[in-house]
């Protein structure tokens, strides 16, 4: 592996967010942790697409100032930060959904246990 | 077992992710980003580039995003709709501070969200940001005021106005320009870095702004009212 770099450092910290927010998902048992754990895998993804496009030489792609328009090379890719922007939104959105199904459930059996829930189970 | 599955998966699953990742060196912006970047300024007069690309490159995708996110504050809603099954809370009513604070602190925090999302278009942030803004100024009024309820007419309506007018705006740059949500023609580009400058960016970001705030606003609404004691025995609740 090369030099531990800020960008190197956001991937690999984005990586380890999927896989504890999926092994929050897995090995829980309590609903709201499995919800708290898509979230997780949610902000990783996120923080995975945004580190993708980060380069510490460049500026962000907002040019308010005349010194920033003259040359490209300068400026930030800006489609990974605008697909993020839109995931952050449909994140947030599919989080609500299931917290709402969450609720649901609980007001049915009175439970948060996964295992109470296992009718339509093969 | 099933963990030690779950933890193979997981490792499985790890070792491809860091495979797929270019560590080390970044990444340089391909073909239709290289033309954002060199002549979004050119084409649309809008400072922020994440803005110009949302709005109008990519503005179909966000009428499609606003649409999920309805979609999803609606599913919310349609499963939280019936409330005899669900557990009672015994509120007591918010404390003195939280009241005077939200009081104080509503107003502000709406302009500031407003803020955001007019000036999408010449700094970070824009609708979704300023519309989570304004939700959170209402999320603050639904903790102070347990008894508060949010004008439900009132908003289906400006949420149902604002996705109306987003996508005839949209029809505006398909009738003018030839192609939908086009910026070319519609409204004078005006000039670069000023606040009104972009055409038409501005408006929809705004009116996506509105839209995200409203939809929030209901999702939390529809949410804290679940857990709410019914309104007869609310006695003590609307203080305010």
């Amino acid at each position: 592996m090369n030099a531990l770099t800020p960008a190197t450092l956001y991937l690999v910290t984005a990586i380890l967010l999927i896989l504890i927010g999926l092994a929050g998902a897995l090995v829980r048992r309590n609903l709201l942790k499995m919800v708290l754990g898509f979230a997780l895998v949610d902000t990783g993804i996120h923080l995975l697409i945004a580190a993708l496009g980060s380069n510490p030489n460049k500026s962000a792609p907002i040019l308010n100032k005349e010194s920033l328009l003259g040359d490209p090379s300068l400026i930030l890719d800006p489609v990974p930060q605008a697909l993020v922007l839109t995931a952050i939104v449909i994140g947030i959105g599919v989080t609500a959904l299931m917290l709402a199904y969450v609720i649901r459930l609980f007001a049915m059996r009175q439970s948060l246990d996964i295992r109470d829930f296992g009718r339509l189970k093969w | 077992m099933k963990q030690i599955f779950a933890i193979i998966l997981l490792l499985i699953m790890g070792w491809f992710l860091l495979g797929l990742v270019p560590l080390g060196q970044p990444t340089e912006p391909g073909v239709v980003a290289q033309h954002y970047i060199s002549q979004g300024v050119q084409e649309n007069r809008g400072a922020n580039l994440v803005t110009s690309v949302i709005v109008n490159y990519r503005g179909f995708d966000t009428l499609g995003e606003v649409t999920v996110l309805f979609l999803s504050v609606a599913g919310a809603g349609f499963v939280l709709r019936r409330r005899e099954g669900i557990e009672r809370r015994v509120n007591r009513p918010s404390s003195e501070i939280l009241q005077t604070g939200a009081r104080m602190l509503f107003a502000p925090i709406v302009i500031f969200g407003a803020y955001i999302f007019v000036h999408g278009h010449l700094s970070p942030g824009g609708g979704f940001q300023g519309g989570a803004v304004v939700a959170s100024a209402v999320m603050l009024l639904l903790l102070a005021d347990r008894g508060h309820h949010l004008p439900h007419g009132f908003m289906h309506w400006l949420e149902s106005m604002v996705g109306f007018t987003y996508v005839m705006v949209g029809l505006a740059g398909l009738v003018i320009a030839g192609s939908f949500l086009s910026n070319q023609g519609v409204l004078p580009l005006g000039t670069w870095n000023r606040l009104f400058s972009g055409g038409v960016i501005p408006i929809i970001y705004t009116l996506v702004g509105l839209k995200v705030g409203t939809e929030l606003s209901s999702l939390l609404d529809t949410m804290i009212d679940t857990g709410r004691p019914d309104h007869a025995d609310n006695s003590e609740g609307g203080t305010s």
